[in-house]
C-alpha cells in the first residue's frame, strides 16, 4: 500500500497546485472573476450574437440557492456513499482472505 | 455545464435525440450482456455511475473565472467502455435536468452525446492506445483527461452548429463557445485524470482480479497492472 499512499500524495499535493494557480489566473491575465457557471455565460453569447430566445424552460427549478445545493450535496452524498460501500466490501473480503489462507 | 433548456432550436434538439438513440440502445444491450455474463461486475457497475454523480456535482472554478464541473464518465469508458457509460449518463443527466434545471429535457439528446458518447469514446480510444505505450497509470491519467476535455470541446461544436457567428460563421462560433467551455475545463479535465487514475489504482490494490472478469480490451495486461 506505500505505493498508493506515495501516488495520493502526489495526487492531492497536484490538484492544490493546480486549483491554487487557478485561483490567481483569472486576475493576472486581467479579468475580474465572477465565478460564475460556464453554461450561463454561454447563455449570455448566444443572446448577444443572435436574438434567440429559448424556448422551453425547465418543468422544475429549486426554489432557491439554498435548496439547489442541497440538492447538489446529495447528488455528491449517494456517489461518495456508495463509492465507499463498494471500496469496503472489497477491503473486508480481501483482509478475510488473507485471514483464512 | 451542459446546454440549458430551450438553448437549442427544436431542429437540433431533434438531431441530436436521433443521433444518440442508437448508442443507448446498443449501451442498454451491452449493459444487459455484462450484468447477466458477470454478475460479479455489479458493484463496479455501482462504482462507476457513482463516480459520475460525484464528479458532475462538483462545481468548481476555473482559468478563465466562472464555473464548470467535471464529468466523471472517463471510469466507465475505461473499464467497461463507451456504450455502457452512455447509459449511465443519461442517470447523471436526467438528476441534474429534472432536479437542479441543470441542463434540460429537449437538450438531453444533445447532452447524453457529449457527456454520455463523445467523452467516454475518446477516453476509450485514447486508453487503448496509451496503455502499451506509456503504461497503466499515464493511460488513464490521459484518458480520463481527454474525455472530459473532449466533452466540452463537442458541446462548443454544437452550439457553434446551431448559432453560427453573423461574421466568420461556425468556425468563428465555434472558438468563442471553446473559450466559455473547453478553456475552463483544461484544469478541471487535468483534475478528473488525476483522481480518476487514483481511484482505478486504489479499487485495483484492492482486489486485483476486479477487472480481470469484464469484457475489456486487454484483461492480461490489466490483471498485472
Amino acid at each position: 500500500m506505500s505505493e498508493l499512499k506515495k501516488l495520493s500524495l502526489i495526487v492531492a499535493l497536484l490538484i492544490a497546485i493546480i486549483m491554487l494557480l487557478t485561483a490567481f489566473v483569472p486576475g493576472m491575465i486581467g479579468l475580474t472573476p465572477e465565478w460564475g457557471g460556464a453554461d450561463a455565460v454561454a447563455a449570455n453569447k448566444i443572446g448577444e450574437m443572435s436574438d434567440y430566445k429559448p424556448w422551453f424552460s425547465p418543468l422544475w427549478e429549486p426554489p432557491s440557492g439554498e435548496i439547489e445545493t442541497l440538492l447538489f450535496s446529495l447528488q455528491a452524498a449517494i456517489g461518495a456513499g456508495i463509492i465507499g460501500y463498494i471500496a469496503g466490501l472489497y477491503t473486508g473480503r480481501k483482509e478475510k482472505n488473507r485471514d483464512q489462507p | 455545464m451542459h446546454i440549458m433548456e430551450g438553448y437549442l432550436p427544436l431542429i437540433w434538439c431533434i438531431f441530436w435525440y436521433a443521433v444518440s438513440a442508437p448508442f443507448i440502445v446498443y449501451g442498454v444491450w451491452r449493459l444487459k450482456k455484462v450484468v447477466n455474463e458477470h454478475p460479479e461486475s455489479k458493484p463496479m457497475l455501482a462504482v462507476a455511475g457513482a463516480f459520475a454523480f460525484v464528479l458532475s456535482s462538483l462545481k468548481m472554478p476555473s482559468v478563465t473565472g466562472s464555473c464548470s464541473h467535471p464529468t466523471g464518465t472517463g471510469f466507465g469508458a475505461i473499464i467497461f467502455g463507451p456504450g455502457i457509460t452512455s447509459v449511465i449518463s443519461i442517470i447523471v443527466l436526467l438528476y441534474q435536468a429534472l432536479l437542479l434545471a441543470h441542463g434540460g429535457i429537449t437538450t438531453l439528446g444533445a447532452n447524453v452525446f457529449s457527456m454520455g458518447i463523445a467523452g467516454p469514446f475518446v477516453a476509450y480510444l485514447a486508453y487503448k492506445t496509451l496503455r502499451g505505450i506509456a503504461g497503466f497509470n499515464i493511460a488513464v491519467f490521459a484518458a480520463a483527461t481527454l474525455g472530459d476535455l473532449a466533452t466540452y470541446v463537442t458541446t462548443s461544436i454544437q452550439l457553434a452548429l446551431a448559432f453560427p457567428a453573423p461574421v466568420g460563421g461556425i468556425m468563428r462560433s465555434f472558438l468563442g463557445f471553446s473559450c466559455i467551455f473547453a478553456i475552463t475545463q483544461v484544469p478541471l479535465a487535468l483534475i478528473e485524470g488525476l483522481v480518476t487514475m487514483l481511484l482505478l489504482r486504489y479499487l485495483l490494490a484492492l482486489k486485483p482480479d476486479v477487472f480481470s472478469a469484464f469484457h475489456i480490451s486487454d484483461k492480461s495486461k490489466l490483471a498485472e497492472a
